[in-house]
């Protein structure tokens, strides 16, 4: 296959692909309105209970600014958007895992 | 027919292994992981690496699957340098071992010194053997950095990019991965990887040359069947056969057999 060469018109795409990503729209619509709705503080350290304060939800909406903003590769803009940009190895592991996304506030 | 080139079938039933002998698979290689815990001595490493040049080819020989293998420790029980010492110094007596590719998967999780440090050890004992390379890039944010990190450690060594797979890429990692002359993978795993329509996006972006796909299926939330999945993808968005069979079969074959021990019947 050569790079840039898709096999479907982009009505084509859209036929194939719009109910399911019309019900990933919504799952996202009803995660930040659960968050909204769901009781306490955001953690320990005394943050205000808005959702805009933990900052997984703030990346969301950074990424989401992305997706509207009309430019070209949104999924690998809002990877690296997500990701750590330093470039130093850090001097030890604090945990096994990953949030998803550093903290962009 | 199709290869499943990441897969840890330590960690999946025997009907797993009926289920992709179904769907076509003919060969599948597993890279030494992290159980979900740590090992707290070296013979319990001892003893996984024995399972995995042992009992594994023989349960995937049931279902005429050829069964192979890489060894390392995995970047998330690193930090104990000592501990990886002791497994580095384990593995050479298992590199005879007629389904062992080389060594795998290593790289980063966290990008902290000492996993930066058992790495290079890593890629050290490979060149020393003259093995391939399987290597796993970090989780999520610290993916990106991780990649760069991963790629200059083999630079400083010296290691040909041809003989190394790099695992786990997205979109933001495959063009600096390919440029620099690595094999990508692309893992084809639910939530925290790529899916199979964003793997056949990049397939119609960066082409299929030095690109394959896995599942990694494991004990976490994962497929196994991952890899038929985007082949059939592929098909339904209109891609020829020849591109299908390149990603899920061709690709894998050319890379894995440079071990002069890839073979696809068990």
């Amino acid at each position: 296959m050569m790079a840039g060469t898709p096999t479907h018109t982009k009505r084509q795409v859209i036929d194939d692909s719009f109910l399911e990503n019309r019900a990933k729209v919504l799952d996202l619509a009803a995660f930040l309105d659960r968050v909204d709705r769901a009781a306490g503080a955001l953690d320990a350290a005394g943050a205000k209970e808005a959702p805009d304060d933990d900052f997984r939800t703030d990346a969301l909406r950074r990424a989401i600014a992305l997706l509207l903003d009309g430019k070209p590769e949104r999924a690998r803009r809002i990877l690296e958007l997500w990701s750590d940009h330093s470039t130093e190895p850090i001097p030890a592991a604090p945990m096994k895992g990953a949030l998803g996304t550093v903290d962009l506030r | 027919m199709y290869i499943d080139p990441h897969i840890h079938m330590v960690s999946r039933t025997t009907d797993d292994y009926q289920r992709m002998a179904l769907a076509g698979c003919v060969a599948i290689t597993e890279p030494a992981f992290w159980a979900g815990y740590d090992r707290s001595t070296a013979q319990g490493f001892a003893d996984y690496f024995r399972l995995l040049t042992d009992t594994e080819p023989k349960r995937a020989a049931q279902f005429g699957i050829a069964h192979h293998t890489w060894l390392c420790i995995n970047p998330k029980e690193s930090e104990d340098v000592g501990l990886a010492r002791e497994v580095l110094g384990l593995i050479p007596g298992f590199l005879d071992r007629p389904n062992v590719l080389g060594i795998g998967e290593i790289g980063l999780n966290k990008n902290s010194r000492n996993e930066l440090l058992v790495l290079e050890e890593h890629i050290a004992l490979a060149k020393r053997y003259g093995v391939l390379i399987l290597v796993h890039t970090p989780h999520l944010e610290d993916k990106l950095k991780g990649t760069i990190l991963i790629m200059d450690a083999m630079r400083n060594q010296g290691v040909d990019p041809g003989r190394v797979l790099i695992d786990h890429v997205e979109e933001h990692t495959v063009r600096h991965v390919l440029d620099r002359g690595f094999w990508a993978g692309m893992t084809l795993y639910p939530d925290t990887k790529m899916t199979p329509q964003r793997a056949v996006d990049v397939f119609e972006v960066h082409g299929t040359d030095r690109l394959w796909i896995n599942s990694a299926g494991d004990w976490g939330v994962s497929d196994p069947l991952a890899v038929p999945k985007c082949r059939v993808e592929m098909r339904r968005r209109g891609h020829l056969q020849d591109a299908i069979q390149k990603v899920s079969f061709d690709n894998p074959l050319q890379f894995l057999s440079q071990s002069g021990r890839f073979r696809l019947e068990p």
